[in-house]
């Protein structure tokens, strides 16, 4: 089968996720309390203005014409109107955004970082004692909730430490942020020069992301490892050793490209997982993200911006999926046909 | 001599077939890590269900004399800002987390795989149906479509519930599914239906329990990302509301106190979390191991 019609078939399958989604998506907001012509209208309206407001919002129209025109607003980018910030969700949203991406991006490289070699060593090392501390790791990295985790990290490194920043944003009080390029407070400050904003960014992200890598980190060992174990065992890499090649070079050369092609199918629930972990350690750790904004969101009853965070989240999501399958159809051919 | 021969000659050969109950112990046992983890949710359920009786204090009962004290003799794990015992909050805690993980993931395993049996042997558009909702759902991270339903519906331990649950039904549908479709080309499954029984008959009686091994195991392995999904919750004020006592509840009380230097009001419901979710997992990985050839040593 070729690519372009795995491709396209892959693309076909996204309109009914798609349309369920932004199904599930209405559905929020209609059960979501704090009725939105209530809010709109104010605390002094009278009934009148209040079923003008309904009216004119089309909150009184029967519910397909509702989702229609829920659809159409997402369509151009209208994710309703916070009533904390009393601006539209899209434009808090878009402020914030690169905080998270910042986060997410950090936390996801770290991840691979450790995750990838400590899951070959534990399979080159097998039950030998760095096979047993990686199995321990893995099974306790799993059950850790990663809010807790944070907080470990804070009164270790901050307290008794004190060689971390205090968990309050992204940059140390007094130092103004680099001129904005991508939003990632750490690539501007590298472009711009600007190395005390960029040693500030970096302090600054190390805990939260080391916390997130943590949480996502020993499933992806535990994948490489079994997918070492499984090419180890092959005879292509038998016959790499017995051809005397270097070892640094059948293991990381031969054996840990193939090794890593399951790995890139978790990826996407590695994600998925990282944007989930994002509302919870953004509050932890003070971070001005989307997922604090919706935290800070569900305290105060503010609806627009919990549903926009639920749903945007969930349409990241499928495309970091869509991306992955078209990503594993490219490097392993016989997905294709499957 | 000839009795000698005879037992030479059956030492190779597979032995009676044990009953389901030997052979499971037996396994059980080889795997004594699991079993330790087995004991250990025994213990928990013991404890959470005794918890009246034997925690030291009262959960919710403050003391302004121990304020802020750190673990001593007379407040084990230390007193959190109102004077109350860490250690009794904890204990009662247990009752909450052990209900809201066992209770969301029976439900989630009882709707999953009666939709999915169903939905998985009559196929068709009623399948198709199913598996695009499944689909929707499934586009969400479970804790993020849990953080929007509880905004949604109210966080009451009912609702906590069936929301952890709600997350969780997919899973298993998808898997019991599958597990149909493959089981119901098989010569049994065709005899049974071709000597008439009916649909519901062939799927529950003949089917299901077949397909239930799997499930089991990722039943237990999902009892400890239910605790996790609650205490999560929690943590962002969306679960168990003060005064009443959860581990996540309680990690957030104690997290802006962190900076402080007041350790030990996060540290220990956090270790909490970690030992149940941990023995969950072992209990899980163990059952994997016996239930489920396919997986061991994985």
């Amino acid at each position: 089968m070729s690519f372009l019609f795995f491709v396209v078939r892959r693309l076909a399958l996204l309109v009914p996720t798609l349309f369920g989604v932004s199904v599930i998506g209405f559905l929020l907001t209609c059960l979501l309390p704090g009725n939105p012509a209530l809010v709109k209208a104010g605390p002094m309206a009278t009934p009148q203005y209040v079923a003008e407001m309904k009216h004119k919002m089309g909150l009184d129209q029967p519910l397909h014409v509702q989702y229609g025109r829920y659809v159409t607003g997402l369509l151009h980018g209208d994710l309703g109107e916070s009533s904390s910030t009393g601006r539209p969700v899209l434009t808090d949203f878009m402020q914030r955004l690169p905080a998270t991406l910042e986060l997410t991006v950090a936390s996801l490289l770290l991840a691979l970082l450790l995750g990838i070699p400590m899951g070959v060593l534990c399979a080159i090392h097998r039950d030998t004692v760095i096979d047993h501390f990686g199995r321990v790791f893995s099974v306790a990295g799993v059950a850790m909730p990663s809010f807790w985790t944070g907080l470990i990290l804070i009164y270790v490194f901050f307290y008794l430490l004190d060689i971390a920043p205090a968990p309050l944003g992204r940059l140390a009080p007094g130092i103004s942020p680099p001129v904005t390029i991508t939003g990632l407070y750490t690539v501007d400050s590298l472009v711009g020069g600007d190395w005390h904003a960029l040693e500030s960014s970096l302090a600054h992200l190390a805990l939260p992301s080391l916390t997130l890598a943590i949480s996502v980190m020993a499933p992806l060992a535990r994948i490489v490892r079994a997918g070492m174990l499984e090419i180890l065992e092959t005879d292509y890499i038998k016959a790499a050793w017995a051809f005397g090649l270097p070892r640094g070079l059948v293991i990381y050369g031969d054996a840990l490209g193939n090794a890593i092609i399951p790995m890139i199918t978790a990826l996407g629930v590695v994600f998925g997982f990282l944007m989930a972990g994002n509302a919870v350690i953004e509050s932890v750790f003070g971070w001005p993200g989307i997922g604090n904004y919706a935290v800070k969101a569900l305290i105060l009853k503010d609806s627009a911006p919990i549903q926009s965070f639920v749903l945007f989240v969930a349409l990241v999501c499928i495309l970091v999926n869509l991306l992955v399958d078209l990503l594993y159809g490219l490097a392993d051919p016989r997905v294709r046909t499957g | 001599m000839t009795l000698e021969i005879a037992r030479a000659a059956y030492a190779d050969s597979p032995a009676a077939p044990d009953t389901a109950f030997v052979s499971l112990r037996r396994r059980l046992l080889r795997n004594k890590l699991s079993l330790v983890a087995l004991c250990a949710i025994v213990l928990l359920v013991f404890i959470a269900v005794l918890a009246p009786w034997i925690t030291p204090l009262d959960p919710n009962e403050p003391d302004a004399n121990a304020v802020l004290q750190q673990p001593s003799r007379a407040h084990l794990l230390g007193t959190d800002v109102y004077g109350r015992d860490e250690l009794s909050r904890i204990i009662f805690a247990a009752r909450v987390d052990l209900l809201v993980a066992f209770v969301s993931t029976f439900l989630a395993l009882l709707i999953g795989s009666l939709i999915g049996a169903i939905s998985g042997f009559r196929g068709g558009w009623l399948d198709q149906i199913v598996m695009r909702i499944v689909d929707a759902v499934m586009a969400f991270p479970p804790f993020v479509l849990a953080m929007g339903l509880t905004a949604a519906i109210g966080s009451s331990i009912t609702n906590l519930i069936l929301v952890i649950a709600v997350t969780q039904i997919p899973v298993y549908l998808r898997q019991i599914r599958a597990e149909i479709l493959r089981e119901r080309e098989l010569e049994y499954a065709q005899a049974a239906q071709t000597v008439g029984n009916p649909t519901w008959r062939i799927v529950f009686i003949h089917l299901v329990p077949n397909c239930l091994a799997p499930l089991i195991v990722q039943a237990t392995l999902a009892m400890g990302f239910a605790l996790l999904t609650l205490a999560a919750l929690s943590y962002i004020g969306l679960g168990v509301q003060p005064p009443d006592p959860e581990w996540g509840e309680m990690v957030s009380e104690g997290a802006s106190l962190m900076v402080t230097g007041h350790w030990w009001l996060s540290l220990f419901p956090g270790i909490a979390i970690l030992v149940t979710v941990l023995i969950f997992n072992l209990v899980g990985d163990g059952l994997r191991d016996l239930l489920d050839p396919r997986m061991r040593g994985r």
